[in-house]
């Protein structure tokens, strides 16, 4: 048998004085980790398969498990990790491409952490939001650019379509196929209860779920997946997604087992086959091919709903934004390096694309230097974490913002980063029906719309304590932001001040 | 009456609501001193395969064969719930015979033993019913 250079990453920490041996662990763990020994009426258990997804801890009746890092070292050494030394080691021993899901884990700046608000003193008031009305309800889509009235004089109020959010939060593109049906059907009921929208990724719509439809933003990706009439009419908005956060620059790819049942009737391809999406779109090359895909869309919609069209935040993400706020595209979606994904060539996921709160600051400066910041409204996903990283976006220009991440959480995701296993203990990631029915929709909608509200409190109260008492009014002021531990040019970028400035 | 009622649907076939139907039967605080080391007996039990699970409790029927076949008077329904006097009991078994669900079974002391809905908790949830990790065991009204 050949060597074995990895070793174990995790220990399962049991407490025998607190184990009652009920076997729950070994029932909900998918990767076999646990297992029962009959003649000793003991737990045992193997590390090697455990990912640290924390099912049989949260299900332990008794608290007799913990995860622990395991405690094996290499030779300490500032260069060589232990994660850079055992991908090597399995590289070596497969000759295979690192997959990776979720965000980038790295330790890259997290310039939300390094942005202040403010808060008002003697000088202007701030407002209670438990007395006073606060509002949070944000509007997207192209603003008109001039008052415009008829021969009598009359204003004309026909507007570009747009969406209505109760608040500045959607849920991100995330395929059905992905994650489940049982956590769409959670993202979408939360979304119809919240008033706002969810996206249902490359992966089309289930039919059970066109009746959610005024909350749902239907995709149309790379590989076209899923893509007909009904289905660009059933939601509210259509997303033309170039570029997802966590894999800049390439394509997707959902492996064949899969595909099966409803995903792949859902996806319109067959049973089994691996469902590809390719790097580019081909009929896109330029600003002008995507201004035909905008229209078209518009075309098949009827100009009813708003076209957004959704980018990875790479390095000359202005220039490319400006090119999109001109190509007829209503809203501009940027996706940061954080953002995850059900399934990433680690490389790329740990290496390509830039932190969205960059992005975010140059593309509305660059838009409103421009002039066409009106054109489309902004939305930022890829490390949306808080209701305090909601109200920094904002500050920074977003009119909006996507989680992805977060909503998993809700749902019971503990990012584990094994979603390309297909083997999600806690459902979310999986199409195995053993598995899926661990997210019973009627727990997750009320988990997503208690943390959505929640974030609402806190947006009223920090919009509050600045003395603001609209979210429109807090879009794009910078002054309600400070830096701490920045340089020049990032301060630059951000356009905003050093604390104490 | 409120009962509790089973969606098998969201059933995973944990098993966590038979360990805590006897931790309640045992009045204890701590689940982990109550029943470690013991081989537990619990009034709801789970059934599976590989397709299906679901856990089976009594059905607290509006006229239960049980308590008509009792032959002392240990069954009796109070407020809709069908009670076990274990004192009463005999262990004769036809109430486990009878019983078209098989909710009632033997325990270690000869009398039978069922689910009385924890009556201890009293008007609250049944133990199984706060544990099950996925609302698979509900406790409602259902007309």
């Amino acid at each position: 048998m050949a060597v074995n250079y990895l070793y174990p990453e995790y220990e399962v920490a049991r407490n025998y004085d607190r184990c009652i041996a009920c076997r729950v662990c070994e029932r909900q763990c998918a990767n076999e980790v646990h297992e029962y020994l009959p003649d000793a009426n003991k737990m045992t258990c193997d590390d090697s398969k455990c990912v640290n997804c924390h099912r049989c801890v949260s299900l332990c009746p008794t608290r007799a498990l913990k995860i622990v890092r395991s405690g094996n070292t290499y030779k300490e050494n500032a260069n060589w990790s232990r994660k850079t030394i055992d991908e090597l080691y399995k590289q070596a021993g497969t000759g295979g491409v690192l997959l990776s899901s979720m965000g980038n884990p790295e330790d890259y700046p997290v310039y939300f952490d390094k942005l202040l608000l403010n808060a008002s003193q003697v000088t202007n008031p701030s407002i209670d939001p438990l007395r006073e009305p606060m509002e949070t309800t944000v509007f997207l889509g192209a603003k008109p650019q001039d008052i415009r009235r008829d021969n009598f004089g009359r204003l004309l109020t026909d507007i570009p379509p747009h969406l209505k959010l109760s608040m500045p939060v959607m849920f991100s593109a995330m395929s059905y196929g992905s994650i489940s049906y049982n956590a769409h059907e959670s993202l979408a009921r939360a979304s119809e209860a919240l008033g706002i929208f969810y996206n249902t990724g490359e992966g089309g719509l289930h039919e059970d779920f066109y009746k959610y439809g005024k909350n749902t933003i239907v995709q149309v990706a790379s590989g076209r997946f899923g893509v007909h009439k009904d289905y660009l009419n059933s939601g509210a908005a259509i997303e033309i997604k170039m570029g997802q956060g966590a894999k800049p620059g390439i394509g997707g790819h959902l492996p064949g087992h899969k595909i099966v049942g409803d995903v792949s009737r859902t996806r319109m391809i067959p049973e089994g086959s691996d469902a590809i999406s390719p790097a580019p779109h081909h009929d896109i090359y330029s600003i002008e091919d995507l201004r035909q895909l905008v229209f078209s869309l518009k075309e098949a919609s009827n100009y009813t709903k708003p076209v957004i069209v959704k980018i990875a935040a790479v390095h000359n993400v202005s220039a490319i934004a400006s090119g999109i706020a001109r190509s007829g595209a209503d809203i501009v979606a940027i996706d940061g390096f954080r953002g995850g994904t059900g399934a990433a060539p680690t490389r790329i996921r740990d290496n390509v694309g830039i932190p969205v709160e960059l992005a975010l600051a140059s593309v509305d400066k660059q838009l409103r230097d421009e002039g066409i910041r009106d054109n489309v409204s902004i939305v930022v996903g890829g490390g949306i974490r808080s209701s305090a990283d909601v109200i920094k976006a904002v500050a920074l220009g977003a009119d909006c913002v996507y989680i992805g991440t977060a909503a998993l959480m809700a749902l019971g995701c503990h990012l584990c980063r094994s979603c390309h296993g297909g083997k999600c203990n806690w459902g979310i990631a999986t199409q195995v029906p053993k598995l899926t029915k661990r997210l019973n929709p009627n727990i997750g909608f009320k988990r997503l719309v208690n943390l959505m509200t929640a974030w609402q409190h806190e947006i009223k109260e920090m919009m509050g304590g600045m003395g603001i008492n609209s979210i429109e009014s807090l879009k794009g002021n910078r002054l309600m932001l400070r830096g701490v531990g920045l340089n020049e040019k990032e301060l630059e970028i951000l356009g905003v001040k050093y604390a104490g400035e | 009456m409120r009962r509790v009622y089973v969606n098998e649907e969201w059933c995973l076939g944990c098993h966590l609501c038979e360990y805590y139907c006897a931790f309640a039967a045992t009045n204890g605080t701590d689940m982990a001193r109550a029943l470690r080391d013991t081989k537990i007996n619990a009034r709801i039990k789970i059934e599976e395969n590989d397709q299906i699970s679901f856990a089976v409790s009594c059905r607290h029927c509006t006229e239960p064969y049980c308590v008509k076949g009792c032959l002392t008077g240990a069954l009796t329904i109070a407020d809709g719930i069908i009670l076990i006097d274990r004192e009463k009991c005999i262990g004769c078994y036809t109430c486990i015979l009878s019983c078209p669900y098989g909710a009632i079974s033997p325990s270690e002391d000869g009398a039978v033993q069922k689910c009385e809905l924890c009556a201890r908790t009293a008007g609250e949830a049944p133990m199984c019913v706060k544990g099950c990790p996925n609302e698979a065991i509900v406790f409602e009204e259902r007309g």
